[in-house]
């Protein structure tokens, strides 16, 4: 039984459609990874799984006992976001949220859930020192671990490694690929770095608005768009990969020596 | 020195001001953190000017003033929410319109019923004259309001603070939190406005926030801090005005300014310390 079918699902912001016309499906163990250009509409399409944009048609259905609020989420990072004064453990324990309600405080299964997923993602020591005071890629597993504290099934990651170091990023895929292997989590990854999603992706979603294809890694690999898309990568100057050598600045050396 | 602070006790005009003033002070900290954090400083500032606006009408209309003001700025704090989370309008844009449209509106309102006189004046500088029976009354009962939901919400403040997209995501109703700090916002500021002056109640919110910010380091932290910065700043602040026969909002907001300096230098000083060490 599939977690997630998608049927048809179209998002539009003010009447113009951000995603049209897009169908697939997640089962248990799957690591989808939806790839396209900037504006493609990726992030629309996770907010729309998330159930914070309602579809203008089409259907999402959760199959398997999942509820949107039981997804573990990684948006986008904000500008704002990272110089905010919290504490890693402030901010982790804010993925617990989702299963309290409205009781306002969280009990000691909240803050042991939070302790063991800081310990499985390395930043335990981390757990005192203030958010806006870590590297890129220390502030990206801060986030991850929130994500894992709302969810026991599902991960929707919005481009983790954007603005990360090469370092931090294979850091970050590797990380993934545990969680994924090690506690059976299942995975939807929106990134355009369609190298590593073809390297960690079980299936692919390629989205231009509306789905340019979608099907398992190997059909998408010897597919045509998947044939140019992948050596175009290798030479665009605007993708990801390069991009990212030049973003972070002072996320590079600490994270070289610090976690990993 | 010490016989002229007991004799500021004995007059009730000063213990009225006191509570009323440590009330709101306490309330626009603890607002403030969350406004300065989510980029919504400028909301406080716009709803101090609709309150000016708000102040001339009721003097118009001979009408107690909290009564016209606080349904005026509650609504105009829905309207800057709204327009500030808006996409499609520039919403600092937007912000300034609201401000200075209310501002000339006072101040036209003003010249036409009892002229440009001392009035004008206290509602743009404040006085500590202002503080009625009732506004005691209203400023405990919003302060209350404001630390029981600070003590109870505090978890899902800091959510919405810090990721209002995650916390929607988790099932946080987002929207209704902003509300909830506009509404009390508004209340605060409609409060504290006639003694702190429709030009100078936005520095409560917005500077303890980010004298707090330059040293502590996780949001419990920064959120208590934060409200007894500006508790004591108002305190000091109040007792200067007293003793210099300054005026009150202005003398607070120096001291508000005076305890940022210093908290921005040590911030500076432990920073260089990390470096040399
Ligand atoms: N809040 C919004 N209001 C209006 N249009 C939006 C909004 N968010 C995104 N869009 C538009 O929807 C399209 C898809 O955006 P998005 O899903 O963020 O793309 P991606 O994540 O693939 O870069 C873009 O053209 C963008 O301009
Ligand atoms: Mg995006």
């Amino acid at each position: 039984m599939p977690l997630i079918t998608c049927r048809n699902a179209t998002f539009a912001y003010e009447g113009i459609a951000a995603v049209r016309d897009v169908s697939f499906e997640v089962t248990r163990g799957d690591f989808l990874c939806i790839v396209g250009e900037n504006g493609s509409g990726k992030s629309t399409l996770m907010k729309g799984l998330l159930g914070l944009h309602a579809p203008q048609s089409g259907t999402i259905e959760f199959g398997g006992g999942l509820r949107p609020t039981g997804i573990g989420y990684l948006p986008q990072q904000s500008a704002a976001q990272k110089d905010f004064p919290a504490n890693v453990r402030e901010v982790v324990l804010s993925g617990r949220l989702s299963s309290r309600g409205l009781r306002p405080f969280y009990t000691s299964f909240d803050r042991s859930e939070a302790e063991r997923h800081m310990e499985e993602l390395g930043i335990a020591r981390l757990a005192n020192r203030s958010y806006r005071e870590l590297s890129g890629g220390q502030q990206q597993r801060v986030l991850l671990a929130r994500a894992l504290c709302a969810t026991e099934s599902l991960l929707l990651l919005d481009e983790p490694v954007a603005g990360l170091d090469p370092v931090a990023t294979a850091d970050l895929y590797r990380l993934i690929e545990t969680i994924r292997k090690e506690q059976g989590v299942t995975i939807i990854m929106v990134s355009h770095d369609i190298r590593a999603a073809v390297q960690y992706g079980s299936h692919i979603l390629h989205m231009h608005t509306t789905q340019l294809f979608y099907g398992t890694t190997a059909e998408y690999t010897s597919s045509p768009i998947g044939a140019r898309f992948l050596t175009d990568t290798v030479h665009a100057p605007g993708n990801a990969p390069i991009k990212e050598n030049v973003s972070e600045k002072k996320g590079g050396v600490e994270n070289a020596c610090g976690i990993g | 020195m010490l016989a002229v602070l007991g004799e500021m006790f004995t007059y009730t005009f000063m213990i009225r001001a006191i509570i009323v003033g440590l009330l709101v002070s306490l309330c626009a900290a603890l607002l403030g953190v969350s406004l300065v954090l989510k980029r919504y400083s400028m909301i406080g500032d716009g709803l101090s000017h609709v309150g000016f606006g708000s102040l001339a009408i009721a003097t118009a209309l001979h009408a107690a003033p909290l009564l016209v003001s606080i349904p005026i700025v509650v609504l105009a704090a829905f309207l800057l929410l709204r327009l500030s989370s808006s996409s499609k309008i520039k919403g600092d844009a937007a912000i300034a319109l609201i401000s200075t449209s209310s501002l000339a509106i006072g101040v036209v309102v003003i010249s036409m019923t009892t002229g440009m006189n001392t009035d004008v004046c206290n509602y743009l500088f404040g006085s500590i004259l202002a503080m009625s029976k009732a506004d005691v009354y209203l400023s405990i009962a919003l302060g209350a309001c404001v630390l029981i939901l600070f003590v109870l919400f505090y978890h899902k403040i800091l959510a919405v603070t810090f990721d209002e997209t995650f916390a929607r995501a988790t099932g946080v109703p987002a929207g209704a939190y902003n509300m909830l700090i506009a509404l009390l916002t508004a209340l605060t500021i409609t409060l504290g406005m006639r003694m702190m002056g429709a030009l100078l109640i936005s520095s409560l919110i917005v500077i303890p926030a980010l004298t707090s910010m330059r040293l502590c380091k996780s949001f419990k932290t920064v959120t208590i801090m934060s409200a007894i910065v500006s508790a004591v700043c108002f305190y000091i602040g109040i007792v200067w005005s007293y003793l210099k026969a300054t005026p009150t909002g202005a003398s607070v907001v120096l001291v508000n300014i005076a305890l940022f300096l210093v908290f921005s230098g040590t911030s500076i000083y432990i920073a260089r310390r990390k470096v040399s060490a």
